[in-house]
């Protein structure tokens, strides 16, 4: 290393294996359970994806691999987006998050532009070149916890006060409130759920005063009746929230998703039909059935083990984030660890529980499994994110 | 590491920390709770409901068999149509229930919208024909008569015609060999309905949606035979009902064809004849009601009198049976049900009822014969019979001296019969019964098979009635209430009759067993019942269930079911009585006897021909004719209601049958290449190897120029005979059952 400067002053220089198998190298403190299960939840993903696509010739132009494939490629770039996450490590990124966020509140924007495109009543996406699209308000959700980490920790981890002040939260709803308003107007009714959702659980992580909790709450129902009442939501939306009440109101119009994915689910039992063995699967009886309505793929042909399986890896994924939330010492990591918990766990229960018809149908992909280019990059980087908290731990200082 | 780090961070955070987990792990406590009640308490229920998600039912009809002739001629078969169907359900789901489309098809079909509208709804109590009575959920034939270049108009704009079809369809056909159309006899089809599926669905031969089930006649009662049974494939289908593959295929069997004992030749004949007879009795006056014959209804009944096959069975009013194919218009549907047209839906063969006249003498002189009096020893037919101060006479109050039974029944004595009737009936114990009552005259007749079906293989046969005490005794309970209404002592003829008839109507008079004794007063019997009596009389004593259906081969002729004569008992007298009547029967149409003049050159040494005439009184309308006849191959029994005498009116007609099974001119001379049928069909018609059966070309029958009257006029008929004592007869003459 003649006349080179060396990255850290505080350790010898050693090979590279030694440095990864180091005690407390990188790897040592990547949080291995953690990436087991999201790596074992995409991996269970793939298999239903393409179970569920292999017949769609009108989907896979006649290729039964197209969407096994392009799930894997998700996969691998999602976990490469996780390297690179962790490489730059959340502190660094912090400095960056004005720009990201602004940055994804122009690209949700833009969907409101004619480079939108609508899928499913949601008008949500950018048609990209060469048959891709992107939605951005999956990536929406990774700055609104980012910048309202930045935000509210940021006076807190000076230590210049034990709990963000007012005027801190105010703006940090703020700049929630901007990106969620234009997600509102495409309209895509899941993800600002789920933007409300992650807003409430950074502001519990964060130490806000109850009052703003449980005004947010508040405002939160008095804002769901409003909008039920002046008649902002659409019909399809209104269908869906009918159908959900009655799944036996008009079995083949609004029901009809509810009713075949609760069918497809039912008939597993114990251990499923096998993988590709499911009637309602090859059938094509459940619409949506790779993205959306994934979790009815494992219902059917893995039964209860495999589906069970599912909601435990997802388990093991948010006992992990929520250990990594009360382990770090830093207001910033434990917010955006408690955003990330509450983004995981209220978009897979409003997945798998609309599957199951104790939620409405609302389009939202299940974290990992669902096949969907953006949601699986998100969710990756969020791993990253939240190993990257882990990692830079102070070591038992 | 602890759980508690040494942060800066407040006890607010961290307990806010702990309730975000809580929070979280029971949301997904919840998801597993509910994964555990759908797949493991519930996993059954939807497991059902996923196998009836994928799977689709496609039904192939079965062709249904063919009914023949005894030599094979299809009296029934199939012909090939194309049907316009319209599917209710696709059509109610259409904004304007489908109304549009129907009137788009109405202008191809060239009917009126209203037309097709009507025949696609659905019948119920108010709703007049034409209306759908079959399944809602099977596809409503509109027509079964569009032309090649319609059904290609629809199935080319399938887009303007969803719901409908034009489609290439088996059609029953009635085909009417020489114009014998069979119609009662062959019965018809109609739609299944929802309660008929209901209620054979678990049964060892349930019915399809798409069935058409045999309503009456032949086609009823070999339904499950001539039915076959539809293909069923189960395909396994996508949402969008692509096949995904077949889950099972059941393929269709055609019917079975069945091979009857008529032959069409002969029913032909029969079917022209019994008409003409009743057309031409209608321009003869009738000489007690001074009115012109009604001949409202009638029926001949040609059978085999060694096996009691059916060869022809015709009745009247009669009906084109292809009026119900492709389903029946309202106007055709009134016409066949209504009292103007007299029921020609009804079988008179075996739905017709009526006092048997004199034809019943066999019955009463065998009664006599059991109760002690010998069958030659002389009785005294004398010009008439005395009951206190009630006279009951003979025809044309002429008496023969005492003479044999045999000659009773010869020149239809009734005075002889009255006399042996009552002395039975006295012998009984009269109004006050013995124990021990023989009961002679009723128990014979029951014992001839007459008051009971003969069990022919016709649905909805009727049993007539014979009225002995017991009779006596439950009519008068089930009427006697209305009697004692109506009665009125000294008023007019029928108060007076109920007056009687609620103070005594359970006792079985002295003048009961005088008018039962010549088939008159309550008896009642079909024209099916007295063949089968005569044809045992005929064939040494057996009576047999008459049957139709002679055969049931399979579609590909391999297997043959042969439905063989079936004895049901045996006459209730001795070899000797049964020649002996044989011998009365046959004077009857030797010189003398009843119906000689109607047998003018008949070759009786070649053929002997037995016969016995009736004229049944009937109260309220004119004579019912009757006519009894057999030789040694062949009974026939006709019978025309207000048609007169015996041999006056049915007379010809039957002699013109034996002439055409015989071959007989109208001087009697044989052309045995003319006979249609000299001796019963033995044989079974020939299968072909593919299964088709070779049937023989039919010429139509070609009636001979009725023979000109000769100087013999109707001897049953030369004086209006005086009314007897009708007795009170339950039902009017030719009543039946509708079907």
């Amino acid at each position: 290393m003649a006349g080179g400067f060396s990255v850290s002053r505080y350790a010898p220089e050693r090979g590279s294996w030694a440095k990864l198998t180091a005690r407390d190298s990188l790897t040592r403190r990547l949080d291995w359970p953690l990436l087991g299960a999201a790596l074992a939840l995409s991996f269970l993903g793939s298999l239903l994806v393409w179970s569920a696509t292999r017949n769609r010739d009108h989907l896979t132009q006649g290729d039964p691999y197209f969407f096994l494939l392009r799930h894997a490629l998700n996969t691998g770039i999602g976990l490469a987006l996780m390297i690179g996450t962790i490489w730059l490590g959340h502190r660094t990124l912090r400095g960056a998050v004005p720009i990201l966020y602004g940055i994804s509140v122009l690209l949700v924007a833009a969907v409101l532009t004619p480079l939108g495109t609508t899928v499913n009543g949601a008008h949500a996406w950018i048609k990209l070149p060469a048959g891709f699209s992107i939605q951005p308000s999956e990536f929406t959700k990774i700055t609104i916890i980012l910048g309202m980490a930045m935000l509210l920790a940021s006076r807190v981890d000076a230590g210049d006060q034990p709990h963000p002040d007012h005027r801190t939260v105010a703006k940090a709803l703020g700049i929630a409130a901007v990106p969620m308003a234009v997600v509102m107007l495409m309209p895509d009714l899941g993800s600002v759920m789920v933007m409300a959702v992650i807003v409430l659980g950074v502001l519990l992580a964060s130490g806000a005063s109850n009052r703003w909790v449980f005004g947010l709450l508040g405002a939160g129902a008095a804002g769901a009746v409003s909008v039920w009442q002046l008649g902002l939501l659409d019909d399809y939306q209104i269908a869906r929230f009918a159908a959900f009440a009655n799944p036996a109101l008009d079995p083949a119009g609004v029901g009809y998703n509810t009713n075949q994915a609760r069918i497809a689910i039912g008939s597993g039992g114990l251990t499923g039909t096998g993988l590709f063995e499911g009637t309602q699967t090859t059938g094509q009886f459940v619409p949506e059935q790779q993205t959306d309505f994934v979790f009815t793929v494992a219902g059917e042909e893995l039964g209860f083990l495999g589906a069970g399986l599912i909601i435990v890896l997802l388990g093991v994924v948010l006992w992990r984030a929520c250990r990594i939330a009360r382990e770090t010492t830093e207001l910033y990591g434990t917010i955006v660890a408690a955003g990330i918990i509450a983004w995981f766990a209220f978009q897979s229960f409003e997945n798998i529980g609309m599957t199951l018809g104790i939620m409405p149908v609302a389009g939202l992909p299940l974290p990992f499994v669902s096949y969907g280019g953006s949601s699986m990059f998100a969710v990756w980087v969020a791993i990253g994110l939240l190993q990257s908290i882990r990692v830079q731990r102070p070591m038992s200082a | 590491m602890s759980n508690i780090p040494e942060t800066g961070r407040t006890q607010r955070v961290q307990i806010r920390l702990i309730v975000i987990q809580v929070l979280v792990f029971s949301l997904l406590l919840t998801l597993g709770g509910r994964l555990w009640y759908l797949q493991i308490r519930n996993g059954d229920e939807y497991t059902a409901e996923a196998a009836g998600n994928g799977v689709q039912q496609v039904v192939q009809p079965a062709v249904r068999g063919s009914i023949l002739d005894a030599r094979g001629v299809p009296l029934a078969d199939n012909e090939t149509r194309l049907v316009v169907s319209a599917s209710r359900t696709e059509l109610l789901k259409m904004k304007d229930d489908g109304v549009g489309v129907l009137t788009r098809l109405a202008d191809v079909l060239d009917m009126k919208p209203q037309d097709v509208r009507d025949k696609v709804r659905l019948c119920d109590s108010k709703t007049p024909q034409p209306c759908w009575n079959g399944s809602p959920y099977q596809p409503i034939p509109v027509t079964d008569e569009a032309t090649t270049q319609q059904a290609l108009q629809i199935r080319e704009r399938a887009e303007d015609f969803p719901g409908i079809t034009a489609e290439p369809t088996a059609v029953r056909r009635y085909a009417a060999p020489g114009k014998a159309r069979t119609a009662q006899v062959l019965g018809y089809l109609s739609p299944v309905t929802d309660e008929e599926i209901q209620k054979a669905q678990d049964g060892p031969s349930p019915y399809l949606r798409s069935d058409q089930v045999g309503r009456s006649g032949l086609e009823r009662t070999y339904d499950k035979e001539l039915r076959g049974k539809a293909g069923v494939t189960r395909y396994e289908v996508d949402n969008l009902g692509r096949v995904m593959g077949e889950a099972e295929k059941d393929p269709a069997v055609p019917g079975s064809n069945l091979v009857t004992s008529l032959d069409a030749r002969v029913q032909a004949v029969a079917e022209y004849e019994l008409a003409q007879a009743m057309k031409t009795v209608r321009q003869e006056t009738d000489k007690i009601t001074g009115r012109k014959y009604e001949a409202d209804s009638g029926a001949v009944v040609v059978m085999e009198s060694r096996t009691g096959r059916i060869v022809s069975m015709a009745s009247q009013p009669d009906y084109d049976p292809n009026d119900w194919v492709g389903g029946i218009s309202g106007k055709q549907y009134a016409k066949l049900t209504s009292k103007k047209s007299n029921y020609p839906l009804l079988n008179r063969g075996i739905q017709g009822q009526a006092p048997a006249g004199s034809i019943f003498k066999v019955v009463s002189a065998s009664a006599a014969v059991r109760g002690g009096h010998a069958f030659n020893d002389r009785y005294n037919c004398s010009s008439s019979y005395s009951l206190g101060s009630q006279t009951f006479a003979n025809f044309e109050s002429q008496g023969h001296g005492p003479i044999t039974l045999g000659d009773a029944l010869k020149y239809s004595c009734n005075t002889v019969f009255y006399r042996l009737g009552h002395e039975e009936w006295a012998k009984d114990g009269g109004i006050k019964p013995k124990k021990d009552a023989k009961n002679w005259f009723y128990r014979t007749a029951r014992d001839f098979g007459l008051g009971s079906e003969t069990g022919i293989d016709l649905p909805n046969e009727v049993k007539g009635r014979i009225p002995d005490r017991q009779w006596k005794q439950d009519f008068w309970k089930a009427n006697k209430d209305a009697w004692c209404k109506e009665g009125k002592k000294g008023g007019t003829y029928v108060q007076q009759i109920a007056y009687e008839s609620c103070l005594e109507g359970n006792q079985l008079k002295a003048y009961d067993s005088i008018n039962y004794a010549i088939g008159q007063g309550d008896v009642l019997v079909t024209p099916i019942q007295m063949a089968t009596a005569y044809a045992a009389i005929s064939n040494g004593g057996t009576l047999h269930a008459p049957t139709v259906g002679k055969a049931v081969i399979s579609p590909d002729g391999k297997s043959v079911q042969e439905i063989k004569p079936k004895s049901t008992g045996k006459l209730p007298v001795d070899a000797q009585t049964i020649k002996d009547l044989d011998k009365g029967l046959r004077s009857v149409v030797e010189p003398g006897g009843t119906a000689a003049w109607r047998f003018g050159g008949w070759p009786q040494d070649k053929i002997p021909m037995r016969a016995k005439t009736g004229t049944a009184q009937v109260y309220g309308k004119q004579t019912t004719s009757w006519f009894a006849t057999y030789t040694d191959d062949f009974t026939i029994v006709m019978t025309i209601s207000q048609g007169g005498t015996g041999s006056g009116a049915s007379g010809p007609a039957v002699r013109k049958i034996y002439d055409a099974l015989y071959g007989l001119d109208a001087e009697g001379n044989q052309d045995v290449k003319k006979a249609l049928l000299p001796k019963p069909q033995k044989a079974l018609p020939k299968v072909q190897p593919d299964g088709s059966i070779h049937a023989p070309k039919i010429k139509p029958y070609n009636p001979v120029p009725t023979q000109p009257e000769g100087q013999e006029a109707d001897p049953e008929n030369l004086v209006p005979q005086p009314p007897g004592q009708p007795g009170l007869t339950g039902s009017p003459a030719m009543t039946g059952r509708r079907p």
